[in-house]
């Protein structure tokens, strides 16, 4: 089983194709949205997490950038200052996926980007403000 | 055979310093060897024990003079980068405390506020080098006419910059957990409804307090570990209450203890004096302070060799208890509980959420180590002891 956490931004063209039904029935992929901004002639973005045979996957990764989609490691878009970070641990309360954890017993603080969602919900809870996000904003908005 | 009871008095221990033949260890290196050997064989050998805390501390700041200007100025009102300073001192002299936030901060008005910018933040501007605005105005007297002044400064050009913490380094302090519905946004960080997670701020066995649980070896005057520079106590903190609920071994089982510390802003270090901002609460200031505790006797080794599971803390509800001014303790943790990752609450397993830095405090102590090893830091004779209670 592969998976990764991916951000999809789309071109106005693509906008209307039933591209994750596509990835389920000819690729044999399931998926699990995380965060979608698709509307009708404007450029969209979608975070998903997509999971399959490795082989499934890249195929499946294939298509989508046949179809001029830009694909993306979703932990490329979050980063983490380590000079801002002071390794407290209060990050942890928030993060849903697990990739902001503890590692005992030498207390430090790991971000793990591969599993995160990029739910941003460390942005605002990071007393420090060292969690950054490189989305294209103005795509959520 | 008997080991001979040790004594030692600060004096020899800074002989020792000076010849660089201090025997030094952390707090946490304190406790494997008094479990291992014991608390007489660990006071024969060590002089000196080194602890750290890097947490937030709101009540923090700084005393700023900025000198006179031409015309002359007696400023009322003062800000630094939009954060207001306490003006009401004498003419160019100021106080910046840590929660203070920036002027045009939309505070809660968007629930929860983000706070991104307050004292805490301009006290760490200033310490990294970094430009700030200074503004202040004033009603104009004879002599001193001058209205308004604005020029941006940097701490090397202030004639005068002292930090002054009235509130330092918590002896302990609560466990905090929700027990209503909803998600909530605390001092003491987010905290989740229905005991989602239960948050705790200190570093446990390594933090100053814990390992002089009756403040015997400090007092005002002694040199301590402040924002990566040397500093002093100069006294109990606000809110200093030794009489707090002990365990046997001295360690209280809330508050108690408290530091009012200084020290000039000028030597200090921007990794260990960092802003911080609170989701929904406010802005406040993360300090680095470290205490190196003199072992004069058996009793300052045992204490010292305190252990995570013999510190305990309170849990407390944050949802309904805590703002109606009623924090009474729902269950008592030990701080090897919270530091494993979950606490046992009302028969579920609750994810414990550290907003002390362990790895800073044991950086702090580890840097204290060394100074005092290499002969850079002598310790002090405390002046006047902090109010204490009686050992039980």
């Amino acid at each position: 089983m592969y998976s990764k956490m991916l951000s999809l931004r789309f071109p106005v063209q693509v906008v209307n194709e039933p591209i994750v039904v596509n990835l389920v029935k000819d690729y044999d992929l399931s998926f699990n949205i995380l965060k979608a901004t698709v509307y009708p002639r404007q450029e969209g973005l979608m975070v998903l997490e997509l999971s399959g045979h490795k082989s499934n996957y890249l195929k499946g990764i294939k298509y989508l950038k046949g179809l001029g989609i830009d694909v993306k490691n979703i932990g490329n878009d979050i980063k983490r200052d380590d000079a801002k970070c002071f390794q407290c641990g209060a990050c942890t309360a928030v993060c849903p996926t697990g990739a902001l954890y503890i590692k005992r017993p030498e207390m430090e603080v790991i971000f793990d980007n591969s599993k995160c969602s990029a739910c941003e919900l460390c942005v605002a809870a990071c007393p420090a403000k060292a969690m950054e996000v490189n989305f294209d904003r103005i795509l959520l908005e | 055979m008997a080991i001979k009871k040790t004594t030692r008095t600060i004096e020899e221990i800074n002989k020792k310093i000076r010849s660089g033949k201090a025997v030094v260890v952390r707090a946490d290196e304190m406790t494997e060897i008094v479990k291992q050997r014991g608390a007489g064989a660990a006071a024969a050998e060590i002089d000196v024990v080194t602890t750290g805390t890097f947490s937030p501390m709101c009540s923090s700041g700084a005393f700023i003079n900025f000198g006179h200007t031409k015309p002359a100025l007696r400023a009322s009102k003062v800000w630094f980068n939009n954060v207001p300073a306490y003006g009401g001192i004498a003419a160019v002299d100021a106080y910046i405390g840590a929660t203070e936030v920036a002027e045009d901060d939309p505070l809660n008005g968007v629930y929860p506020g983000q706070f991104k910018y307050g004292g805490g933040h301009v006290i760490h501007d200033l310490i990294a080098g970094k430009k700030v605005t200074l503004r202040a105005t004033s009603y104009g007297t004879d002599c001193y006419p001058r209205k308004e002044y604005e020029k941006k400064i940097t701490l090397s050009e202030l004639p005068y910059a002292t930090m002054l913490n009235p509130r330092n380094a918590y002896q302990n302090y609560n466990c905090a957990i929700n027990l209503t519905a909803k998600t909530i946004y605390t001092y003491m960080g987010v905290l989740k409804p229905k005991a989602g997670n239960a948050n705790y701020a200190t570093a446990g066995c390594v933090s100053p307090l814990f390992n002089d649980p009756y403040y015997l070896t400090l007092g005002m005057g002694t040199r301590i570990f402040l924002g990566g520079a040397q500093g002093y106590i100069i006294g109990p903190g606000t809110q200093h209450n030794p009489n707090a609920e002990r365990a046997k071994n001295g360690t209280p089982l809330s508050g108690a203890g408290t530091l009012m510390v200084m020290g000039d802003m000028k030597q200090m270090d921007p990794k260990w004096i960092a802003g911080v901002s609170m989701l929904g609460y406010g802005c406040s200031i993360n300090i680095g302070l470290g205490v190196p505790i003199p072992i004069l006797n058996e009793d300052m080794a045992r204490f010292t060799g305190v252990a995570d599971e013999d510190i305990f803390t309170r849990v407390v509800d944050y949802g309904n208890d805590y703002p109606n001014g009623e924090s009474k303790p729902l269950a008592m943790v030990s701080y090897a509980q919270l530091k494993s990752g979950m606490i046992k609450f009302d028969g579920r397993d609750i994810p414990t959420v550290p907003l002390s830095s362990y790895v800073r405090a044991v950086e702090v102590a580890e840097i204290l180590k060394t100074w005092i090893k290499k002969g850079g830091f002598l310790l002090t004779e405390p002046q006047v002891m902090l109010p204490t209670a009686k050992k039980s």
